[in-house]
């Protein structure tokens, strides 16, 4: 049982997030997680501004439970499955981080951008404000974020979601090169 | 009841984002510089079952549990749609090194900045649907 405090290969995580498809297909739903966003724009009224947002949210509410379920499965993991959130990337990474100032054993995530009180620094707003934007704003324009387009648009070999992942990396690529040395440099 | 299927398939999932470390901000990093095959097999190796899942699935014309029909929703067609909408997409992944499942999840790890992420792109996602009709699809 050791190894489930340990980091999972991606040789095991790759097939249990085809595993969470195939059992939200054979539930009759499907496996795209940013329609959430949506449906809480719907909740909470946006359908007064826009009828996009006017959908009877009782039919999609079962992608909150899934984010709900998600955000516990996050607790479950950090509480009882984890000896260490310290993520062993490649040396490359680490010193490519540095140079941007960033040290990369913060746990998951550099909380010393990623931080209520960095919401007032610069690169903090950009990175958190701004970031969170444009991945509502991106995914919902595209249709979709990884899960609808990477995993279940591909797997049904689907064109237009070849063309979504091209520009998630035209996106992911210009952000990690050019953005973040300016924001961070 | 029937609703708590989804409450445990979405605890499944996160705790496979957060096992995978496919929630890390270090992890986006890896994989946008090419130093890494981590989330490039985890995606890839997802992606190659999922494929034989779906062909699966068309080929034995399968039913869902309550035998109805698979929902595959074919995407609309379209270029400049996806690839504007995409690279936004991307533009926000590298910066919270976040898509939208791992947001819920790092939440739940205790990451309480990425509440402000998700407010975030709520708004964009109701930005979005107010200029939709203005926008290239």
């Amino acid at each position: 049982m050791e190894w489930i405090y340990q980091p999972w290969p991606w040789y095991v995580s790759g097939p249990l997030i085809t595993l969470t498809m195939a059992a939200l297909l054979f539930a009759g739903k499907t496996f795209g997680v940013s329609s959430n966003l949506r449906t809480m724009c719907s909740i909470a009224g946006a359908g007064k501004y826009s009828d996009f947002f006017k959908l009877d949210w009782k039919n999609d509410s079962w992608n909150l439970l899934f984010v709900i379920g998600a955000l516990l499965g996050g607790f479950i993991a950090q509480q009882y499955l984890t000896e260490s959130n310290i993520v062993l990337i490649s040396a490359t990474t680490q010193s490519d981080l540095q140079h941007l100032g960033i040290d990369s054993k913060e746990g998951y995530v550099p909380t010393s951008i990623f931080s209520i009180e960095q919401l007032f620094s610069f690169s903090g707003f950009v990175m958190m404000v701004l970031g969170g934007f444009l991945i509502g704003f991106g995914t919902r324009y595209a249709g979709g974020c990884t899960s609808g387009h990477a995993i279940t648009g591909l797997s049904n070999l689907q064109f237009p979601s070849l063309i979504a992942v091209i520009g998630f990396f035209i996106g992911g690529l210009v952000s990690t090169h050019f953005l973040l040395p300016l924001f961070l440099g | 009841m029937r609703k708590l299927i989804y409450i445990l398939l979405g605890i499944f999932f996160g705790i496979v984002m957060s096992k995978s470390e496919a929630i890390s901000w270090y992890r986006i990093q890896e994989m946008f510089r090419f130093q890494s095959f981590h989330m490039y097999g985890i995606i890839g190796s997802a992606l190659v079952l999922g494929i034989v899942l779906i062909q699966a699935i068309k080929y034995f014309n399968l039913k869902s549990f309550q035998g109805s029909d698979i929902q595959l929703n074919p995407k609309s067609p379209s270029i400049a749609r996806y690839l504007i909408g995409g690279t936004c997409f991307g533009l926000g992944w590298a910066l919270t090194g976040a898509c939208p499942g791992p947001i819920f999840v790092l939440i739940g790890q205790g990451y309480l900045a990425f509440i402000v992420v998700l407010l975030s792109a709520v708004l964009g996602t109701f930005t979005y649907g107010l200029l939709r009709d203005k926008l290239p699809h």
